[in-house]
């Protein structure tokens, strides 16, 4: 397929080559390289970007192409993370507990171990035992298949419910919202078995690769993220762009129309929903490794609400708009709330860019939602088709 | 020629207001039926029951040979065991082209997993220009359809029809908007379809009706206020009363 298809799709060739330049551009000038003209917290997040650009593409996908505004995205980027923090954890804790009791002359039996264990890791939350769901914690293989089974199985569960009982638009954004809340009610909760407020933590140590510096773990995790970006990208240009693509933009524009068609139109929806969802899911299990720390905040409902406004600012109804409006804003994000933009002084009143960040955003979505409805993709439409 | 569709007694009503009032009606297959009757007699509603867009209160709607019930079939089930549609206002997706709409309606599995391995074949390529040739759009096939003038549009949606290939054919208002050519064109195209499916067309201009010359059912209020030859049916004093005579 890829062959013909890329050829036929010249916009998607465009984007894998500048992916793989920026990536190569990267790894040369990293601290891994020795150069270090890019810091290794830089790489982190560069690659936490392109996390953020794949769940992007996703949003896009589910809502720019099929109409439907899932805001509870999120979620699913979520679990993915807490997936993959669990094991991430729990090897980490398991190297050192067999590490420190080691010393000890008698040998430890199995429940020591494990108490032991449970005690490092949920000592936070008043506990030592090991709650079910950490019943496949030990298995990395487990864990990864937990990163796509899980935000799979509940879209599908979520999705069927709400598209067979015909929810549309505004409500099942609500819906959605109501999703991604109540999952992160739950995560606060210190008995539900994920630390609670504390989430999971320690997640840039890779069991095994204790002794390997940061600087290659980051380029290492920043190449992963590069290589599912790119999987994803030339999966979703495919989805979007054959027949399915076209079902389900007519979905989008007049789903009762494309009923009379023929088209069983919940069945794409839910499709679409569950395929985004386990893609969202596999883009945070490659972030939170790169952030260190995964709590539930994370999953509160504002973030998939970022998540539709970078969509929105970048250009929806064109996958490429989705990776311009998440590098676009993320980065300008971490450049305001991080504290190095520099503060306006007006004379009577400090503007404070931490402070006045999301106001500076909510008024650009506002901005770009009634004067460029095509978002930043539009003007660079509008540039290449002059030239 | 035997009974394609039979629906009996079929009432349905919005907040008390019977827009159907205990309808019965019957189409062969093949066969041609022109549907006419007053602005409100509830011809559009009459497709709404059949297609499943609405549910009627009472009545029964039997399908096909082996007399399967409509009623409780979502609408693409209704549509895949072969009743197709032309909506009275044109809904054509504007935001894709002529060709990419004809390839939506175009008769070929309908289920996401289907519809991801599809691959162009010469066939459907074959059978889209064909279809555009016959409605006049072989020109137009690689525009978007939302450039479409209003008639060009009207005749997208009659060969997005034609491409679905149902059994069953409802067409509502088709020359809308027309020139007096082009109605020429859409009865041809109508009365050649019928020759082998069931056709039911709504329409208001009398002198389309009589080029279709087929047996014409009167709808008033609800039900059905006369039925035979339009010479028959535009003779009934009842008729002239509600309809002709305003
Ligand atoms: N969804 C609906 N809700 C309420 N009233 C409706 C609805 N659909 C149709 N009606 C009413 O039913 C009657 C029949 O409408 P319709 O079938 O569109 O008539 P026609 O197509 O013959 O002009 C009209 O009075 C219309 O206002
Ligand atoms: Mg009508």
């Amino acid at each position: 397929m890829s062959q013909t298809f890329i050829t036929r799709h010249p916009s998607t060739l465009w984007v894998l080559a500048f992916l793989g330049l920026f990536t190569l551009l990267v790894s040369v000038f990293s601290e891994a390289a020795g150069v270090g003209l890019v810091s290794t917290s830089f790489v982190k997040t560069l690659g936490k970007t392109l996390c953020l650009c794949l769940i992007a593409i996703a949003m896009d996908v589910v809502w720019g192409y099929c109409g439907i505004l899932s805001l509870g995205h999120f979620a699913f980027f979520g679990i993915g993370g807490y997936a993959i923090g669990m094991w991430l954890m729990y090897a980490r804790t398991e190297a050192i507990v067999a590490q420190s009791l080691s010393a000890n002359i008698i040998p430890p039996t199995d429940v020591e171990i494990s108490t032991a264990i449970g005690n490092q890791i949920f000592g936070v939350v008043g506990s030592s035992d090991f709650p079910l769901i950490w019943s496949f914690a030990h298995s990395l293989t487990l864990q990864l298949l937990m990163v796509l089974l899980i935000p799979g199985l509940l879209a599908l569960v979520f999705g069927w419910l709400a598209f067979r009982s015909r929810v549309t638009g505004v409500y099942l954004s609500i819906l959605t919202q109501a999703m991604t809340l109540a999952l992160a009610l739950y995560l606060f909760q210190n008995d539900s078995g994920l630390r609670g407020n504390n989430g999971l933590s320690g997640l840039q140590n890779i069991p095994g690769y204790e002794e390997t510096p940061q600087a290659f773990i980051s380029i290492a995790f920043f190449w992963a993220s590069s290589a599912a970006l790119a999987l994803g990208y030339v999966l979703f240009a495919w989805v979007t762009a054959g027949k399915m693509g076209s079902v389900i933009r007519a979905i989008r524009d007049d789903e009762q129309r494309v009923r009379f068609l023929g088209y069983h139109v919940e069945s794409y929806k839910l499709f679409v929903f569950t395929l985004t969802a386990v893609v969202s899911g596999i883009a945070g299990a490659l972030y939170y490794p790169q952030a260190g720390i995964i709590n539930p905040a994370e999953v509160a409902p504002i973030a998939s609400i970022y998540l539709a406004v970078w969509v929105a600012i970048g250009g929806r109804g064109k996958l490429y708009g989705a990776v311009i409006g998440a590098v676009f804003v993320s980065l300008l994000s971490s450049y305001f709330t991080g504290g190095s933009a520099p503060d306006i002084n007006l004379g009577f009143y400090i503007v404070k860019w931490t402070d006045w960040w999301l106001v500076l955003l909510g008024l650009s979505f506002v901005a770009v939602t009634l004067l460029f409805p095509g978002g930043i993709a539009s003007l660079f439409d509008k540039l290449t088709r002059k030239s | 020629m035997s009974t394609l569709l039979e629906m009996s007694g079929v009432s349905v009503s919005f907040d008390g207001f019977k827009a159907i009032n205990n309808l019965s009606f019957q189409i062969a297959e093949p066969e041609m039926r022109a549907i006419i009757g007053p602005n409100g007699a509830g011809k559009t509603t009459f497709m709404d029951i059949i297609t499943g867009k609405t549910k009627p209160d009472e009545g029964r709607v039997i399908f096909g040979e082996k007399s399967i019930s409509l009623l409780g079939m979502s609408e693409s089930k209704i549509a895949k065991v072969g009743v197709g549609r032309k909506f009275q206002k044109p809904t054509v997706f504007e935001a894709q082209t002529v060709r990419e709409n004809f390839a939506l309606a175009l008769k070929n599995p309908r289920g996401p997993f289907d519809v991801l391995r599809h691959r162009k074949t010469k066939n459907g390529a074959q059978r889209i220009e064909e279809l555009a040739e016959r409605v006049g759009l072989i020109d137009e096939l690689p525009r978007l359809s939302g450039e479409l003038s209003h008639g060009q549009k009207q005749w997208l949606e009659i060969g997005m029809l034609l491409a679905q290939s149902p059994r069953l054919l409802l067409v509502d208002e088709p020359a809308a908007g027309m020139t007096p050519a082009e109605r020429e064109k859409t009865t041809d195209i109508l009365v050649n379809a019928a020759k082998t499916h069931a056709v039911v067309v709504v329409e208001h201009d009398m002198e389309f009706v009589r080029r279709l010359n087929c047996k014409v059912t009167v709808l008033n209020e609800g039900s059905v206020l006369a039925e035979g030859t339009l010479d028959h049916v535009t003779q009934n004093p009842e008729v002239i009363d509600v309809y002709l005579g305003r």
